[in-house]
């Protein structure tokens, strides 16, 4: 089967002036004709030599950091820009959402709106007339069809703005992260919308920082970094490298150690669950934090304690063992490690506390907010309400029951 | 699948015009007029009005005030009629190059985030200013009446050729402004110094033959669009200008058409760069 995209050695550069500010005015182009030196201009290639084939009915999203050329690459897919080197071949409809409610104008009505932002997305008139009915349903604007778009709130604004998007009917769908607003329930309206779209056949380009969302939706993915193609293939492996790649060592060193304290920490990091260091963590994956401790002297009733801070710095749970349990020596560098176990954080930036102590009594030394972490989603029942809906620091496996009064008369 | 097409975006292979995709988008120019009819007249109590009422109190301060003071020799048109004629074939090209040369730059917003032919935003620009013309022709062939002016039938054709050469006139320097606008904003503050330059050099509220100095005539028919003035008021006053200088204006008015559109389209692809 022929690929329904092709892109082949793309590049594209952008020209940096640095005199100019925001665009030239005609006095600088004069100026600058008459001048003999030439004016600083910097190349900068927002894509380099990239080149990959999409097969049609195949869901792909593209992650990488920011300034990575994501959003370039989806601006010269969707003809906005053209590549300064390569070659494109496209095999269907292309219809692409960098953002919703393009060309949305305040002074039109809804219903007028939803024919000129619809004709802009690449509807004809008569497919726009036949969804209308449907669109308005979707959208739950109908009591304000004929009011001007100024007047709506923001949230109806977004909802109408992506019913027309929803309606679209092409055999490419390229979208750039429109999805990251508004509230829950639309975001899962759309999301299931998306889900809709990639299991009616259709191609899906999809850009994103949400791992979790990508991970759920594409079964492929591409990594760019500084506009190079990084890697190509199965999401969780391209989302694994992506992680791998920007795993910062977060090792907590102290170079001198105190020689009046009876216990002091040396050195702290985070293992992922091969004992490797790692400071991006999947949310399925265990996190391992070791601690490396100088004993002077033996003291009684000595604990060690880690303790979790969520991003604001708030303690999430403790964990706390006695010295005792262990064999410690003197004058040598003891080693001991934690482990959280698998989906116990959810997706979010954490950082450590610890403290070898005797309890309520005194703290030999005390680190906080040390050793930072950062878990993403990969793939739990929450990925619907990632940025958009905190529910919580940890996962916590509960049990439901459920009960009803018609239960007890029809036994 | 119904309909299979291979695009192909080569970065070295760049033509003109696509005219099918013009073609395909063609929709587009029905929706961007009508989004700009409505909202130019939002909000407005007279609505439609105002694009009858401004050539009419435009002909009244001109018919009051230079009518009088100009003290034109052998009139063969009234003059009301004579400014009336003018002034609507001329506003089609004053608000329709204001409009396609703010065009690009108003419509940004949409141009970084949508691709669809470019040339579809000022071609819609200039036809909101033709469905003005529309509207104030009619008031015109009530003037024609209340004046009692004869009409003759070649209205049927220089009226339309006088619309489109001012069409042709607007397109070409609108596109070239709208263009040379999206990467030089000094551009917005030539287009209306430009506009009422143009006005006072076009036969709009003298008549060209109040110009004494032969040469200077034919200088002044370099304006793109003396020709299509002159076309309108054929069919009133049965008198054509001198052949030559109608010639003049219609090879102006042909050469800028060829250089704007094709700056706009060399310039075309940048413009979400830019912009």
């Amino acid at each position: 089967m022929q690929p329904i995209l092709e892109i082949q050695n793309v590049s594209k550069r952008f020209r940096i002036s640095h005199q100019t500010g925001g665009y030239l005015s005609l006095r600088e182009r004069m100026v600058n004709a008459l001048k003999f030196e030439k004016s600083s201009i910097e190349d900068f290639w927002a894509l380099d030599n990239v080149s990959f084939t999409v097969s049609p009915g195949e869901s792909i999203g593209i992650i990488g950091r920011n300034g990575a050329g994501k959003s370039t690459l989806l601006k010269v897919l969707s003809k906005i820009t053209p590549p300064t080197k390569g070659k494109i071949i496209s095999r269907g409809r292309i219809a692409s959402l960098l953002e919703v409610g393009t060309g949305f104008h305040p002074e039109l009505t809804g219903r007028e709106n939803i024919f000129f932002n619809g004709s802009l997305l690449g509807m004809k008139r008569k497919e726009i007339e036949s969804k209308f009915d449907e669109i308005v349903d979707f959208s739950g604007v109908e009591k304000f069809l004929d009011t001007p778009l100024k007047h709506y709130s923001s949230g109806m604004q977004l909802r109408l703005a992506f019913a027309v998007a929803a309606f679209l009917e092409p055999e490419i769908l390229i979208i750039d992260e429109v999805l990251a607003v508004g509230d829950a329930e639309f975001q899962k309206k759309c999301i299931g919308k998306m889900e809709d779209v990639s299991r009616s056949g259709r191609t899906i380009l999809f850009v994103s920082h949400q791992l979790g969302l990508v991970n759920e939706l594409c079964q492929k993915a591409i990594l760019l970094e500084s506009g190079r193609l990084l890697q190509q293939g199965k999401t969780p492996d391209v989302v694994d490298h992506y992680t791998q790649l920007y795993n910062t060592d977060n090792t907590f060193a102290k170079a001198l150690v105190d020689e009046a304290k009876p216990y002091s920490i040396k050195r702290i990091r985070s293992l992922n669950a091969n004992y490797a260091p790692a400071s991006n963590f999947a949310h399925d994956e265990s996190v391992v934090l070791e601690v490396v401790f100088f004993a002077r002297q033996l003291l009684r009733n000595t604990h060690i304690m880690v303790s979790v801070n969520n991003k604001i710095g708030q303690r999430i749970f403790s964990t706390d063992l006695p010295l005792e349990q262990m064999r410690v020596f003197t004058d040598a560098e003891n080693r001991v490690s934690v482990t959280i176990p698998r989906a116990t954080l959810t997706p979010g930036n954490y950082s450590f506390f610890i403290a070898l102590h005797c309890p309520n009594t005194a703290g030999y030394d005390v680190l906080d907010r040390v050793c930072p972490i950062a878990v993403y989603d990969n793939g739990s029942e929450f990925v619907q309400y990632e940025n958009r809906w905190f529910y919580g620091d940890v996962f916590v496996n509960c049990k439901w029951d459920y009960k009803s009064d018609k239960d007890a008369l029809e036994q | 699948m119904a309909e299979v097409y291979e695009d192909v975006i080569d970065s070295s292979r760049r033509g003109l015009f696509n005219w099918k995709e013009l073609w395909r988008n063609q929709e587009l120019f029905y929706f961007f007029t009508w989004r700009d009819i409505k909202i130019k007249y939002k909000q407005t109590v007279l609505g439609f009005l105002w694009a009858v009422l401004q050539p009419l109190l435009m002909m009244l301060i001109f018919t009051l005030f230079l009518g009088r003071a100009l003290n034109l020799p052998d009139q063969t048109l009234p003059y009301p009629v004579y400014v009336f004629s003018g002034l609507i074939i001329w506003n089609i090209f004053s608000t329709g190059l204001t409009n396609a040369a703010n065009s690009m730059v108003n419509n940004a917003l949409i141009i970084k985030k949508i691709y669809f032919p470019r040339l579809i935003i000022p071609v819609s620009s200039i036809l909101v200013a033709v469905f003005d013309f529309l509207m104030a022709f009619v008031l015109f062939a009530l003037v024609l009446v209340y004046y009692q002016q004869p009409v003759s039938i070649n209205a049927l054709v220089y009226w339309p050729a006088s619309l489109l050469t001012s069409i042709m006139a607007t397109l070409g320097l609108g596109c070239w402004l709208a263009a040379l606008n999206v990467k030089y904003r000094d551009f917005r503050y030539v287009i209306p110094f430009l506009v009422q330059v143009l006005f006072f050099l076009t036969p709009i509220i003298y008549p060209a033959s109040l110009i004494d100095y032969p040469y200077l005539q034919y200088v002044l028919a370099a304006s793109p669009m003396y020709a299509a003035v002159e076309f309108f008021r054929f069919p009133l006053t049965s008198v054509m200008a001198n052949p030559t200088l109608v010639y003049i204006s219609l090879s102006a008015n042909a050469l800028l058409l060829l250089i704007g559109v094709v700056y706009f389209r060399r310039t075309e692809d940048y413009f979400a760069d830019l912009a």
